[in-house]
């Protein structure tokens, strides 16, 4: 056995690997080798670290050095100063946005010290390739413990007395449905896992999948043996190269250890999991449309009751979790449910995690135990927004969520919580708008994407949605008319009461809950014809302020359609007929004469 | 999978690799690598390191490297960091001398005296008066 002096952490899930960090490793690898390191230092490929934004990211141990915006040609000098003379490079250790100071270790980034990781504990940690790296950190003990010590019921207990509930999104209690799936009479039982993560901006499930596939092998088998199943499936959408790639190789690699198969820890415990692809439609998200999808067919949600657990994929009672429902099973068996259920509210236990985007300068997952505040989640751990830009809305819950306000920044975040002020938890997106985000703009294009996603079944979601986004589109437009809010509301509140499934149900979400807190907005298109946030395009019109304009000639050659002329040295003018509003002149004009 | 047991069997031959990233390590070699040691040698002294903490199987020994310590003409150096000691400095290491600085100090926690930095530059001293 080799012994490594040093161990070069290279992130590998799909954010860090879309910005180059593949072709590090491989320079890493040819450089130490070429100085001859490669029996000394090891190069290990993990998952998401978190800090996408800063990516790609690279933390060398022992030292636990952590640095960002790492570029292929930064390797060689990382291999001759850090690996063989031990002297860090500066330049490329990351700093805080604010203070700019050097950190150097992980444990010191701002972005880390409010967080709390238990779904995310081995992204970043370890090689998700590799089966013993897991179990060097209590992987599969808790699946151990459970088939030799523990009877299904008192796995359901535990599992109970946590308080976790699904992270998909419902928040449904996780014993609760065990407690179904398990009282439920089949001769065969099924485990799905959904992982046909949709949201735009939301990839917790992705990174979880991406950078510890096995924990969410372990918690299903755990469910499995929970409610007497000896099948499971992982549904994974097809947009996930990376995630479907590890997954296959660590059910390959738990195949051989004998942690799927027959007679599991010498029991007399039968599992075995499959992967399915997902062939990228929104609503296979949704339980039931998805276990149609495995089953073969047409990925149309079935009316509920019967719920899975009764009736689930072919018929047979199935439990259908989340990737981070599962992911927190195993540290909820191995430390008990008190330690999880001494985390978060009253009503929520544990963390949550979330996919920050949109106006923010930490894009990256944050994992936070339950009862945080959206301030400290944007402000404290997300570095607040980039250019001294104000706060405006944050959304949550994707297209099934709504919008939160400045002034409910200090509201602590948890299912109900969200759910009372007109939001969701949804299954983690966090979009952060400033005050250049047109609010109408915003419920406008998670509109649009429900109208393109619904499946068609059912008329509220087909005909409703579709109605409410041409509304949406003429009010943009500054074609707006007087009685259209209360028209958006109605058809709202009744698509709301008569869709078949979840998507329909929560697709009316992003507009109702602008229009409860950004009413003036939506007032502001439709009466003054005019967009507050100066976004909406066919709402700008853009003047030339004569007691400004010194005449110097560049906004009329920065006009790309010559809307705009004059003498030099005198104020120009814009001709509003030929004017195409696309801004350039706004940009040019170095003396503010341009109004928008 | 038949047991637990097997189970904590492959753990602990797994932990072994990965509690670098873990783990505070009490006991720590640093071997000084900036260009005046690199030029005196210090290189094959580090993987001389290398291969006698992993010949003995030492899973509590951390190697590491340090820049310039500033006395470039004592290089190689090498510093040993052992919990509850001061840390101490050996000059001008030759890997023939790795192996006892690493049964004495390391292993059984006495420094090996004559290597040190206090008996080389007495013994200097001592020559030039």
């Amino acid at each position: 056995m080799n012994f490594y002096r040093s161990h070069v952490l290279v992130c590998s899930g799909t954010g860090c690997t879309s910005s180059g960090s593949a072709e590090i490793i491989e320079r890493m690898e040819e450089e130490l080798k070429k100085q001859g390191l490669e029996n000394e230092v090891k190069v290990v490929r993990t998952g998401c670290f978190g800090l996408c934004e800063a990516g790609p990211i690279m933390v060398i141990y022992p030292e636990g050095a952590f640095y960002s915006h790492v570029q292929p040609a930064d390797v060689p000098e990382i291999v001759s100063e850090h690996l063989l003379k031990g002297r860090l490079v500066d330049r490329l250790i990351h700093r805080d946005e604010k203070t700019q100071e050097f950190e150097i270790s992980l444990n010191q980034v701002e972005f880390y010290k409010k967080q709390v990781r238990v779904a995310l504990r081995n992204c970043g940690v370890i090689d998700p390739e590799n089966i013993d790296e897991y179990i060097a950190f209590d992987g599969y003990k808790a699946l151990g413990t459970c088939l030799t010590e523990k009877t299904p019921q008192e796995v359901i207990d535990i599992v109970s007395k946590s308080g976790l509930r699904g992270r998909g999104g419902g928040g449904f209690p996780t014993g609760k449905k065990w407690k179904f799936g398990a009282a439920a009479k089949g001769d065969k039982k099924y485990i799905v896992c959904n992982a046909d993560e949709g949201d735009p901006g939301a990839f917790m499930d992705r990174s979880v999948l991406e950078g510890d596939p096995h924990s969410v092998i372990e918690a299903m088998a755990i469910a499995a043996y929970a409610i007497g199943s000896d099948m499971g499936y992982i549904y994974v959408r097809a947009e996930y190269p990376i995630a479907v790639k590890r997954l296959n190789i660590a059910i390959e690699q738990a195949r051989e250890y004998g942690l799927l198969g027959q007679k599991i820890f010498g029991s007399t415990f039968n599992f075995d999991l499959e992967v399915r692809l997902g062939a990228g439609a929104f609503v296979c998200g949704e339980e039931t449309a998805l276990l149609e999808s495995i089953e073969g067919r047409r990925g149309e949600p079935r009316p509920k009751p019967p719920f899975p657990a009764n009736r689930g994929l072919f018929g047979r009672p199935t439990v259908i979790n989340n990737v981070e429902t599962f992911a927190n099973i195993p540290p909820i068996i191995l430390n008990g449910p008190e330690w999880f259920a001494a985390m978060g509210t009253e009503k929520s236990k544990g963390t949550k995690v979330f996919a920050l985007g949109g106006k923010i300068n930490n894009t990256g997952l944050v994992e936070i135990p339950m009862g945080t505040t959206l301030r400290e989640i944007i402000f404290d751990i997300g570095g607040g927004i980039p250019g001294g830009k104000k706060f405006k809305a944050a959304q949550t819950g994707g297209p099934s969520g709504g919008c939160i306000p400045a002034d409910m920044l200090d509201v602590p975040i948890d299912y109900d919580s969200l759910t009372a002020i007109g939001s969701m938890m949804g299954s983690g997106g966090l979009i952060v708008m400033d005050e250049d985000n047109c609010m109408v703009d915003v419920a406008k294009f998670f509109l649009d994407f429900t109208v393109d996603e619904s499946c068609g079944k059912c008329p509220p979601c087909r005909i409703g949605t579709k109605r409410m986004l041409e509304i949406l589109k003429r009010i943009t437009a500054g074609e707006g008319q007087e009685g259209d809010i209360e028209k958006l509301v109605e058809l709202g509140e009744n698509i709301k009461a008569g869709a078949l499934c979840g998507l329909g149900k929560t697709a009316p979400n992003p507009v109702l809950s602008t229009i409860k807190y950004f009413r003036d907005e939506y007032d502001a298109h439709i009466r003054e014809k005019r967009c507050p946030a100066g976004y909406c395009q066919s709402l700008l019109s853009y003047e030339i302020i004569p007691e400004k304009c010194v005449g110097c000639s560049m906004c009329a050659r920065a006009c790309p359609v010559e809307a705009i002329s004059g003498q030099l040295k005198k104020p120009y003018t814009i001709d509003k007929e030929k004017c195409i509003k696309c801004g350039a002149c706004l940009d040019k004009c170095k003396f503010g004469a341009i109004k928008r | 999978m038949k047991s637990l047991a097997e189970l904590e069997k492959i753990r602990n031959n797994a932990l072994k690799k990965v509690d670098l990233r873990t783990r505070q390590f009490e006991k720590k070699v640093v071997v000084g690598m900036a260009t005046c040691g690199i030029a005196a040698g210090a290189r094959p002294v580090l993987t001389a390191f290398l291969e006698e903490v992993a010949r003995r199987r030492l899973s509590d020994v951390v190697v590491g490297q340090t820049g310039c310590i500033g006395v470039c003409r004592l290089e190689p150096l090498v510093e040993v960091y052992m919990p509850g000691q001061e840390k101490v400095t050996y000059v001008k290491v030759k890997p023939e001398m790795v192996k006892r600085i690493v049964s004495d100090h390391l292993v059984n926690g006495k420094p090996v005296l004559e290597y040190t930095i206090g008996y080389a530059e007495n013994k200097e001293n001592k020559g030039k008066s």
